[in-house]
């Protein structure tokens, strides 16, 4: 019956909030969206903390969504041992760096008195779930090898079930406890993150990548004003 | 030709007594906030010194501004590659000790503090941990020292001086300082906006005015490194970065900024410039030499009768055009060629400008003996108390020619005006001032009137926003009949 909670209830329940909390965040509440960074306050350590975490947690993430959108791929990858071994140990490199990284950024929060200011209750708890999300992932790595394969075979079809409106938590309920505390907080980390700083990951700045460099907003068209049958209805400001 | 207009600065140096009157309307009305208290959107800084924050004119630190890079130019420190390169943590960025660090005093304790043997004290109080803190430095902390080894000496600008002129600028007979007054330079090639990852930063078409989308700044900070003058601040509180709004909300109904208003010493003119904003990268890309003259060619006549034609063509309004040829800014910068741009050097086409100061030496020290008597009563230019070249590593990118140019011009204004008004001159003295620079009486006498009695009106003219043909092009007038106006989002319909 809890696996049924945790393994139905909470990713429907998480997917849910996510989604419509980020677009009525984005929309109405677009003032609070920010990365908070903190470098300001303070900048040596963060060095290290934040450029190892990030990092790691980029390649990490999109390792995982390739085994999830691609699982034939990654088994056939894999069927070779010695890119099987390639895989795992830059996989598990990059967790130890996000560990790595996270630490630092922990100690940095608790040691420093300005940083510390600018912490919020939310923040301690992006932080926790963080440090179990990233530590159940480096012991499943390094107990329950080798993830990349398994992975593949059985928790991207539960994954998918999921997606596709048909729990089926047959393999997941049978998974060792690391693997159970790893999706827990991954969802559980969905669900938070319309209320917390995770936000600022659905809006990194892609699209600077091929927007032009100089950008000239106008309030009105200065070529159509006074030209009656060019006239359209402008977009209405938020504020009126 | 693709005309704009914009909204030009002129600050005249010679007029700044250093009063700090426009940080303060600046603060109070806009910076007085929690995040926002070290921020000052103007402020007026003593060279040689350091400045605000530390030594934000040395780009090797804070690597802002655009660099040269064949027939364009990129970004010296962010950009689209070094941008996303440097998300997660911005190597070039100042930190708060760069500024300093903004505190109170716990004026309370000197009312509530048990009676004992001592005084009470009112200490002071970090504005951002609420701790008790020893003040390493604050707003203006080189204020007035201009000869100092501390600040002075630290100035990033001797780079371009020979060890002597170096050291006469801290002799004691020579020493001198100088007030820089500074806000957003709303450049007409942004670095600010062209770093911002998220395109929160834009430029506003209509006037010029460069503004950051609090609702789309997502804090990637690069605009607080991009920017040379470090006009744009990171706001710790909030997580937004901001910048000088040139008081747009007045500049919309007809009224100077703040900064503006309130000055004393009446040192700012504020006017429209039409330009050519396909000449733009033309420009910002242009040998460091030609920066200065190329700069002065984007700003076109608002007289000449195409300029006009192409304008109208563009939706300029003519109310725009009108006060383009009454500018002041046009009439300093183009027409009597006596202002310069702040470090040109950074390509970014800063839109404000200074008529650099005339210190004349008046005395200078021979065997010992305290020497005032000059050859001409104005003193030689090149004697000038502020090095020639100082000052072109300030304003001419450090072509020392420009310099000497304006202040010719200015020195012959000060002779008409001797001549005129005391007639005690030699008047070929006068004559081949004039000749020298092209300039007639008339001219002079221009100059003159606009530096020293100027009217309100003639420093600050500020055209008609037009917000009711904006509001015509947001929404149908008539859909907002019945409406309450003030603060409301619905109409007041009654209720369930």
């Amino acid at each position: 019956m809890s696996d049924y909670f945790l393994f139905v209830g909470l990713p429907y329940a998480a997917l849910a909030i996510m989604l419509i909390g980020t677009i009525l965040r984005y929309m109405n509440k677009g003032f609070t969206v920010s990365s908070l960074s903190t470098q300001f306050l303070e900048g040596k350590k963060l060095f290290w903390g934040s450029q190892s975490f990030h990092w790691g947690m980029m390649f990490l993430f999109f390792g995982h969504l390739i085994a999830f959108l691609f699982p034939k791929s990654v088994i056939a990858f894999n069927g070779d041992p010695v890119r099987l071994i390639i895989l795992e140990s830059t996989a598990f490199m990059f967790g130890l760096l996000s560990l790595f990284g996270i630490i630092l950024l922990v100690i940095r929060r608790k040691n420093n008195k300005r940083v510390q200011i600018v912490t919020s209750k939310m923040d301690k708890v992006v932080f926790i779930t963080l440090l179990v999300q990233i530590i159940s992932g480096v012991w499943i790595a390094y107990f329950h090898r080798y993830g990349s394969t398994w992975f593949a075979t059985s928790l991207t079809p539960y994954l998918w079930s999921i997606f596709a409106f048909n729990p089926d938590i047959s393999v997941i309920s049978t998974m060792p406890l690391a693997v159970k505390i790893h999706v827990i907080s991954a969802f559980a980390i969905i669900g938070i993150i319309p209320f917390s700083r995770y936000m600022h990951f659905l809006v990194y700045p892609i699209a600077y990548i091929w927007r032009p460099y100089q950008k000239v907003i106008w309030n009105w068209d200065k070529n159509t004003i006074r030209i009656p049958d060019k006239w359209v209805k402008g977009v209405r400001s938020k504020n009126n | 030709m693709d005309i704009r207009s914009q909204m030009t600065m002129v600050f005249h140096m010679d007029k700044c007594i250093g009063c700090h009157t426009c940080s303060i309307a600046c603060k109070n009305i806009w910076t007085d906030r929690k995040g926002a208290e070290y921020m000052w959107w103007n402020n007026v800084e003593t060279k040689p010194g350091t400045g605000y924050p530390t030594k934000w004119e040395d780009q090797e630190i804070y690597q802002g501004g655009w660099e040269k890079n064949g027939e364009t130019v990129s970004l010296k420190g962010a950009g689209k590659m070094k941008g996303l390169k440097n998300i997660f943590h911005n190597p070039n960025m100042p930190i708060i000790d760069d500024y300093y660090e903004p505190w109170t005093y716990e004026y309370e304790h000197l009312f509530e503090a048990p009676e004992g043997d001592d005084q009470p004290t009112a200490r002071a109080k970090s504005l951002i941990t609420g701790e008790n803190i020893d003040i390493k430095s604050g707003p203006n902390w080189d204020d007035d020292l201009g000869g100092t080894p501390d600040y002075a000496r630290k100035d990033p600008n001797f780079e371009n001086l020979s060890p002597q002129e170096q050291e006469a600028m801290f002799q004691l007979e020579q020493m001198t300082l100088a007030y820089l007054p500074r806000i957003c330079n709303h450049c007409l090639n942004p670095a600010c906006v062209a770093s911002c990852p998220s395109g929160a930063i834009y430029k506003r078409g209509e006037d010029g005015v460069v503004l950051i989308n609090q609702e789309k700044c997502r804090a990637w900070r690069m605009c607080v490194t991009a920017c040379p003058y470090k006009k744009s601040y990171y706001n710790w509180h909030t997580g937004k970065s901001e910048k000088c709004i040139l008081c747009y909300p007045r500049l919309e109904s007809g009224q100077a900024p703040a900064c503006m208003h309130s000055c004393v010493g009446r040192i700012r003119y504020l006017g429209v410039m039409l330009y050519d904003a396909d000449r733009i990268e033309a420009v910002a890309s242009c040998d460091e030499s030609e920066l200065v003259d190329r700069q002065m060619e984007i700003y076109l006549d608002p007289n000449d009768p195409a300029v006009i034609k192409a304008a109208r063509k563009n939706g300029i309004a003519d109310s725009t055009i009108d006060a383009a040829q009454k500018s002041p800014t046009y009439k300093f910068v183009k027409e009597w060629g006596v202002a310069l741009p702040l470090h040109p050097e950074y390509r970014t086409i800063p839109n404000l400008f200074y008529v650099p100061p005339l210190l004349p030496a008046m005395a200078t020290v021979e065997n010992g003996t305290y020497n005032t008597t000059t050859d001409s009563l104005w003193g030689k230019i090149d004697a000038s108390r502020m090095p020639i070249q100082y000052l072109a590593s300030l304003f001419s990118a450090g072509n020392g020619e420009k310099i000497k140019e304006v202040f010719r011009k200015l020195m012959t204004v000060r002779l008409h005006r001797r001549d005129k008004t005391v007639g005690d001159l030699d008047i070929k003295e006068l004559n081949q001032a004039l000749a020298d620079t092209a300039m007639t009486r008339e001219e002079a006498d221009d100059i003159f009137r606009l530096t020293s009695l100027p009217l309100f009106d003639q420093r600050f003219v500020i055209p008609a926003a037009h917000r009711e043909e904006a509001m015509e092009m947001l929404e149908s007038t008539a859909d907002v009949k019945g409406n309450t106006g003030f603060g409301f989002k619905e109409m007041p319909a009654r209720g369930l």
